[in-house]
């Protein structure tokens, strides 16, 4: 039970089988310590006692305004405060995510967790150490130089006896020490402290791959989830949405579900629900609840005719993001033009477990138990929805199932606050599998289109790579507002989508450039199931598939290999290192694709990199497949990652990492499409979302890290899975001749493409 | 009208009243016991997240009614093994630092359990086959794979 306790406050079971919410005050137990200050001053971020606590145990607690549910941030930025503060890994715990105990720093968000909010807690910690030593200096009457620190213990260099522990300088009190901060929060705060922070040279435990905390507790079974959250008097909720999107409750009949004990109906304006004590009576009163719905003709394209739907409707906005040169003056003075289209699907986030949270709003003030990622703006939201100030609003983090985006806890989030305020009591709403999949906001579909002039020569002289999607903010990437939850499109509080998306980031030195985008007006503007907002790696997948097969169609119109292509036209360093890297690892033999010796074969192997590079991380991915034109069927053998993101904190939860992503970018590229009719989503269940199973898995996956501990850490949590559509994609290529244009990869849109 | 039953779960016998006999397992599991696992992943035997031994067998707690349940022998991921008596499944998904959200691991080490005890030397394809009908979203499939076979060889 050791994470679950580091939260400090504990679900437990209780003998009466009922559970409740222990809180154990910090600090009971303060010691002899007599620097620093007795009461924590306010949680704001220009404070040093926000981000840390000597603990009167010498424990560290680290206060992360952020969650790791199971990538590996939480060791690995424990490794980053142990460094720093000279303590073993093992004595420092984190809490994540509870706005009573963390400042905003962003939440899970764009891989930012080490190279933002680890590089400042590295700050805090060294900032720490250097006071801590300024203690320890005045109480034994030694300077600070000649001072030195092991396993949180202070010693005189020169007199073994002088010696003090960081729990007997200020355990259990606080350092009252003020930070730089630049006044913003979220993913745009920052503090740091005056102390320097260590180099590559000093790191004895950056570098080193202490293994996971939480993983135990998984493995045993005694991990408590935000599912696992019950309190007294709770009770169970479930949502009932419409057959037809758009539609809206008419009338209940509460008679239908009279024989179910204890459950009865919530209807506030267009939000519907059932509750009742016991979880499977409110599951069954969901599935009998008779209702009146009105008439809805939503007239959705259908997910076949999407992308003609894309390609023809209204430009709402158009951004172009990079201009060099001019892209018309380049296509007139080239000898040849060659133009690309593809075509990425709507996905879901389909969580292995559809959101869950639990609400106890009462006497003006509300607690949630949410697994969103980002639980600081979940508060916010709640605040907003139910008309109470912030500060009455506590957002509790707790591990949930793997959510990879803006998904449906923060939805579940709000509709349990605002079940709660109407009853009155506590309330936990599970959603439904359909609700998962098919409610949840989604991963925008795209039409990604290139252009590219080739002079007398051979060179690239004008690219082009225009994408056309759905705003990927229609629904915003946090449930800050009201707005932006399902439960605020049901209560009718206006609506504040607004319109975006993004270019890829091409480092390819082309003379004339231009990247920009086009979004579209959505399907349906509100409550919609198709509503549109971050999907893991936001528009990797879709950019990437398009502008990476791209740059393929242009190596192999032009003849070139397609590494020794890209090398051409990347300058930088770290661009060149990762497509060397990747292509030596692989044992890449140099000539164009595809390989015309199987050109006509049942079954081809081929092989296809992409490359890219976001923020300061540079991946290259080498995917080697086999295809049978008669299936249809792709089978992944091997890939090969090449992967720099830096600064390396830990090694092997870094490679975990880049392996579990590759899975999950294959099953994006070889599975998955939300299916939709006129009316309403159709995938409803893994039967009609498919996605990967054992048999798709890749053979194997070698991943080459690329370690520079003099750059700053980047982020990895999400870099390397946009990379996958384009590598399969650029393979099968190189196998048969024939590109594929449109994602997923599915056994019969692969045999139409090749027959 | 209410009715009671008996579940043996994990060797300890528990009496629970249940309003519909057809309640699937997985609900008296988590609401009647108050167990944190087996977990509710989809409710229709597609995902494994609810899976549990019954007499030793691997199933989904979320499709079998507890009526069906109430005269076998239940055990749970819990169950299986302790951090001082671990099942060996449990010690190789350590080492191999297979799992990251882990809502999907009941699914997965209790199939993988019943697959070792029936076969304690599976080959690779035989793993594989075990291991089809389930599903991780974070991509965990070959480092799961990787764990029953270290597991498997012991």
């Amino acid at each position: 039970m050791e994470a679950s306790s580091e939260l400090n406050r504990r679900v437990f079971l209780l003998a009466s089988g009922a559970l409740a919410i222990a809180v154990v005050a910090p600090f009971e137990t303060a010691g002899a310590a007599t620097n620093g200050v007795a009461s924590k001053p306010p949680l704001l971020p220009d404070q040093l006692d926000s981000f840390l606590a000597v603990e009167p145990d010498g424990t560290v607690t680290v206060f992360y305004g952020r969650i790791d549910g199971g990538q590996g941030l939480e060791i690995s930025i424990a490794q980053m405060v142990a460094e720093e503060l000279d303590v073993p890994v093992a004595r420092v715990r984190m809490v994540m995510s509870d706005t009573a105990r963390t400042v905003n720093m962003g939440g899970a968000s764009g891989a930012l967790g080490i190279s933002r909010s680890g590089m400042h807690l590295r700050s805090c910690a060294a900032e720490a150490r250097r006071l801590l030593v300024e203690m320890a200096a005045s109480t034994l009457g030694v300077p600070a130089n000649a001072l030195s620190v092991t396993d949180g213990v202070i010693r005189a260099r020169e007199d073994a006896a002088k010696t003090i522990s960081y729990a007997d300088l200020i355990g259990g009190r606080y350092f009252a020490a003020h930070l730089t901060w630049n006044g913003s929060y979220g993913n745009d705060l920052v503090v740091s402290g005056r102390a320097r922070t260590k180099q590559p040279s000093e790191f004895k435990i950056i570098g080193t791959s202490p293994r996971r905390k939480d993983l135990p507790l998984k493995v045993f079974g005694r991990l408590d989830m935000v599912n696992d959250v019950r309190l007294p008097d709770m009770m169970h909720a479930r949502m009932i949405r419409p057959k037809v999107a758009g539609a809206v409750p008419v009338s209940v009949d509460e008679r239908s579900i009279a024989e179910i004990p204890g459950a009865r109906v919530v209807h506030i304006r267009n939000l519907l629900a059932v509750v009742a004590p016991k979880e499977w009576n409110a599951v069954r009163a969901a599935e009998r609840l008779k209702v009146t719905w009105s008439e809805s003709h939503p007239n959705f394209p259908g997910h076949d005719q999407l992308h003609a739907h894309i390609r023809n409707a209204p430009v709402v906005r158009r951004h172009i993001q990079t201009e060099n040169g001019s892209v018309e003056e380049g296509l007139r003075n080239a000898v040849r033009v060659i133009e690309g289209e593809y075509e990425f699907p709507t996905q879901s986030h389909a969580s292995l477990g559809p959101a869950c949270a639990v609400a106890d709003v009462k006497n003006g003030e509300a607690t949630v138990w949410t697994s969103t990622q980002k639980p600081h703006y979940a508060r916010d939201g709640i605040a907003n929805l139910l008309g109470l100030p912030p500060e009455k609003v506590r957002a509790i983090w707790m591990f949930g199932t793997g959510s990879y985006g803006r998904n449906d806890q923060g939805d579940a989030t709000a509709d349990a606050a605002v079940l709660s305020q109407h009853l009155g009591r506590p309330v936990r709403v599970q959603y439904m599998r359909h609700e998962g999949l098919a409610w949840d906001p989604k991963g925008t579909a795209s039409v990604n289109r290139s252009r590219a002039g080739i002079d007398a020569s051979g060179k690239v002289i004008a690219y082009e790579n225009i994408s056309k999607a759905f705003s990927r903010l229609n629904t915003a990437t946090n449930e800050g507002r009201a707005a932006h939850v399902l439960a605020g499109h049901l209560l009718e509080v206006p609506l504040e989508p607004d319109h975006s998306f993004e270019v890829p980031v091409a480092s390819y030195t082309f003379d004339h450039k231009r990247l920009g985008w086009e979004t579209i007006a959505p399907l349906m503007e509100r409550a919609s199931p198709l509503r549109t907002t971050h999907l893991r790696d936001p528009y990797g997948p879709p950019i990437l598939f398009g502008s990476e097969s791209f740059i393929d169609e242009m190596a192999a119109g032009t003849s070139a290999d397609p590494v020794e292509f890209r090398l051409r036209y990347l300058s930088h360093p770290r661009d060149r290192e990762a497509v060397r890297v990747a292509a030596e690892t692989y044992g890449w033999d140099t000539r164009p694709s595809p390989r015309n010796a199987q050109r006509n074969a049942e079954v081809a192997v081929g092989r296809g990199i992409a490359f890219r590079r976001h923020f300061e991380t540079f991946i290259a991915l080498i995917a080697e497949i086999r295809v049978n034109r008669s299936t249809g069927v792709i089978e992944p053998l091997r890939y090969v990652c090449a992967h720099d993101v830096g600064l390396i904190v830990n090694p092997e939860t870094l490679r975990h990492v880049i392996d579990r992503q590759l899975v999950y970018g294959t099953s994006r590229t070889l599975f998955e499409e939300v299916r939709f009719d006129e009316n309403m989503v159709t995938s409803v269940d893994w039967a009609t979302y498919p996605v990967l199973h054992m048999a798709s898995v890749p053979q194997s996956i070698e991943i080459e890290l690329i370690s520079r501990p003099e750059a700053a850490p980047s982020g990895a949590g999400e870099m390397a899975l946009g990379l996958v559509p384009a590598a399969i994609g650029n393979a099968v290529f190189d196998a048969t001749g024939v590109r594929l244009r449109r994602v997923p990869f599915t056994p019969e849109r692969v045999k139409a493409a090749l027959a | 009208m209410a009715e009671r039953f008996t579940l043996t779960v994990n060797g300890q016998a528990h009496t629970v009243d249940i309003d519909d006999p057809a309640m699937p397992l997985l609900y008296a599991l988590r609401d009647e016991l108050g167990l944190s696992n087996p977990r509710f992943g989809c409710g229709l035997g597609q995902c494994g997240a609810c899976t549990v031994h019954l007499d030793g067998r691997a199933v989904r707690s979320c499709t079998i009614p507890v009526s069906a349940a109430a005269r076998g022998r239940i055990t749970t991921l819990a169950g299986l093994g302790t951090p001082e008596n671990p099942h060996p499944l449990q010690t190789a998904w350590i080492d191999e630092q297979v799992s990251q959200c882990a809502y999907c691991i009941n699914g997965w080490i209790m199939t993988a359990a019943a697959l070792l005890e029936e076969k304690p030397k599976p080959s690779d394809d035989e793993i594989k086959s075990a291991l089809s009908d389930l599903i991780c979203r974070c991509g965990t499939h070959g480092a799961a794979f990787r764990a029953v076979k270290r597991a498997a060889q012991g």
